[in-house]
């Protein structure tokens, strides 16, 4: 790949107290790519997906060694600012979880955490990442109402957009359509690919099918180890590592 | 194989009568509750409501012009409200936070709930008790309201501690995540997320905690005084404070003790129970409403 690297993780070992969850992980993510998390339950990628924005720190009892860069920074160094970091790198989570607020303030909510005030620039950027989630058609009459009376999948596009908001560089989504008809979860997969010229997104997935239409590249998780990371479409037809084929083939996990 | 049963068979005499016998016991159980709780009202009211007058209320009792008057009662249960509240709301809620959002040593947490949990059972005669001992005696402030603030403060504070942290503890784990992963700071996720969704809880069990107040008579008896004349008051600044802080007297609820047991005044103890039973009143609904109100968004 000669694309340019935006996260690189080298020998990434994480324990949750004595679980080794993830075992001597390195990986290089390329920027304005989708690149995707494949692996049975339990595999580890949610735990990997929540190392990169350190969402890991509120798991008491976490031990992680190895480094990850984000542009060329340690994101796990004495100096960061883990508040700067989860706002350059975003995340969507399996289940949708907007705030008890109104549609607007739900989008509104990075921004507004960040210091942007001023009610023209505020409704600019929620319409803006509405438009951009695929949702703005669906809630410009109702963006004073409660973000809870929307549809699952509509959650969930409201949640992309709260994400979107506060313009991070990475977005990271753990099985984001996991719950979704197939209906939100297409165009949540048309968003993903049309977000990638100006986002980098990371996904986690249980759905091959969706890995091979979205992702650029995919990664195989097995019990805590990168089994085998490359291009999507050679790892699905020319799998080099023997359980990697079983797992695309169906033959376990 | 399993045989299909129909669903539509009688019930067997025996059941039936057990059913019936049960069905009995509850309505005989409702019936008698009710009946109690209307007997209790009504008594109340029927020997209250007849010496309670606007000049009851309004003015302070005198001897020489055969005045009776609950005013200064009124207003020290304000005074003691007011300044129970001043120490238990930041202190409490500020406890509560730390110990469900900051605390990280998992066992000192759980031996504090247990502490405050017991604390909160306790009879309000031992803080009435401990607070005479250190409030009036050891701290000096002798008997006084505010010394009677002070021991609701120890006797309310384990309460709005553990309804403050029950109502935290509802709030879902992913609204703090969604919080946090978007690049908020702790407390600034605490302050937009995590505390309006326990508002309702949190004004609901200051209200009831507001309740326990003005219900209390053990601890105030012990620390507060037991006078019935207007405490307040003075003509020159200095000695405006001096009383402000130093005032001692009654509650509605110690005068009520004071007007049946040291007095033989039922009238006008039965009077001060009306009062009270409007207050009570007052707050459940107050509890209620603020609870529903603040749910909605
Ligand atoms: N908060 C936690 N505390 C302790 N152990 C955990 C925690 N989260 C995950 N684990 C363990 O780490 C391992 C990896 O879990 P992880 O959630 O990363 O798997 P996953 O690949 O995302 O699985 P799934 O596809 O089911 O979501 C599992 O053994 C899991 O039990
Ligand atoms: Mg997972």
């Amino acid at each position: 790949m000669t694309d340019k690297t935006i996260i690189e993780a080298r020998d990434l070992d994480l324990y949750y107290s004595d679980n080794h969850a993830l075992k001597g992980v390195s990986i290089a993510i390329p920027q304005h790519q989708i690149t995707a998390l494949i692996g049975p339950s339990g595999c580890g990628k949610s735990t990997f997906l929540k190392t990169l924005n350190r969402m890991n720190d509120l798991v008491p009892g976490v031990r992680i060694t190895g480094t990850i860069e984000y542009n060329g920074e340690d994101i796990y160094g004495r100096d960061v600012d883990v508040t700067r970091l989860r706002k350059q790198i975003g995340m969507v989570f399996q289940k949708a979880n907007p705030f008890p607020m109104s549609i607007y303030d739900n989008v509104a909510y990075g921004p507004r955490t960040h210091g942007i005030r001023g009610k023209a620039k505020l409704d600019a950027i929620v319409e803006r990442s509405l438009r951009d989630a695929a949702i703005w058609d669906e809630v410009k009459d109702r963006l004073n109402k409660s973000a809870l009376g929307l549809s699952g999948g509509q959650q969930q596009r409201l949640c992309i957009a709260r994400a979107l908001a506060v313009e991070p560089d990475v977005i990271l989504m753990d099985e984001s359509t996991s719950a979704l008809d197939p209906i939100s979860t297409s165009k949540i997969e048309d968003l993903a690919m049309e977000l990638k010229s100006r986002y980098t997104v990371i996904m986690v997935t249980h759905n091959m099918q969706q890995a091979v239409r979205v992702s650029d590249n995919t990664a195989f998780f097995l019990l805590g180890e990168l089994v085998e990371y490359g291009e999507t479409e050679r790892i699905f037809s020319h799998p080099q590592d023997k359980r990697t084929e079983d797992y695309i083939t169906g033959r376990f996990g | 194989m399993n045989s299909h049963e129909s669903i539509t068979a009688p019930l067997s005499a025996r059941r039936r009568t057990w059913n019936g016998a049960v069905r009995a016991l509850l309505y005989a159980a409702a019936a008698l509750i009710c009946a109690l709780l209307v007997f209790l009202i009504g008594y109340i009211l029927y020997r209250g409501v007849p010496n309670l007058s606007w000049q009851f209320l309004s003015s302070e009792e005198s001897v020489i012009n055969d005045i009776e008057g609950i005013l200064p009662s009124i207003l020290n249960t304000l005074y003691v409200i007011v300044a129970t509240l001043i120490f238990i709301l930041p202190l409490g809620v500020g406890s509560a936070i730390y110990l469900t959002e900051y605390a990280t040593n998992k066992k000192l947490v759980s031996v504090i709930e247990f502490a405050t949990e017991t604390l909160s059972g306790m009879p309000s005669i031992i803080f009435a008790l401990v607070g005479m001992m250190v409030f009036c005696q050891a701290v000096g402030l002798g008997t006084s309201l505010l010394a009677g603030a002070f021991s609701l403060v120890m006797m309310t504070l384990p309460t709005i501690i553990r309804t403050t942290q029950e109502s935290l503890k509802t709030v879902p784990q992913s609204y703090r995540e969604g919080s946090l992963a978007l690049g908020s700071g702790k407390w600034h996720m605490i302050r937009t997320v995590v505390l309006p969704s326990s508002i309702d809880g949190i004004v609901t069990g200051c209200i009831l905690s507001i309740g326990r107040i003005v219900g209390e008579s053990a601890v105030l008896m012990f620390t507060a005084g037991m006078g019935m004349r207007m405490a307040f008051g003075g003509d020159t600044v200095a000695k405006f404070l001096d009383n402000f802080f130093g005032a001692a007297g009654s509650t509605l609820t110690v005068s009520l003790y004071v007007y049946a047991k040291e007095r033989a005044d039922f009238d006008h103890a039965f009077a001060v129970a009306v009062v009270l039973l409007a207050i009570a009143l007052v707050i459940n609904l107050a509890a209620k409403l603020a609870g529903k109100k603040l749910k909605k968004n």
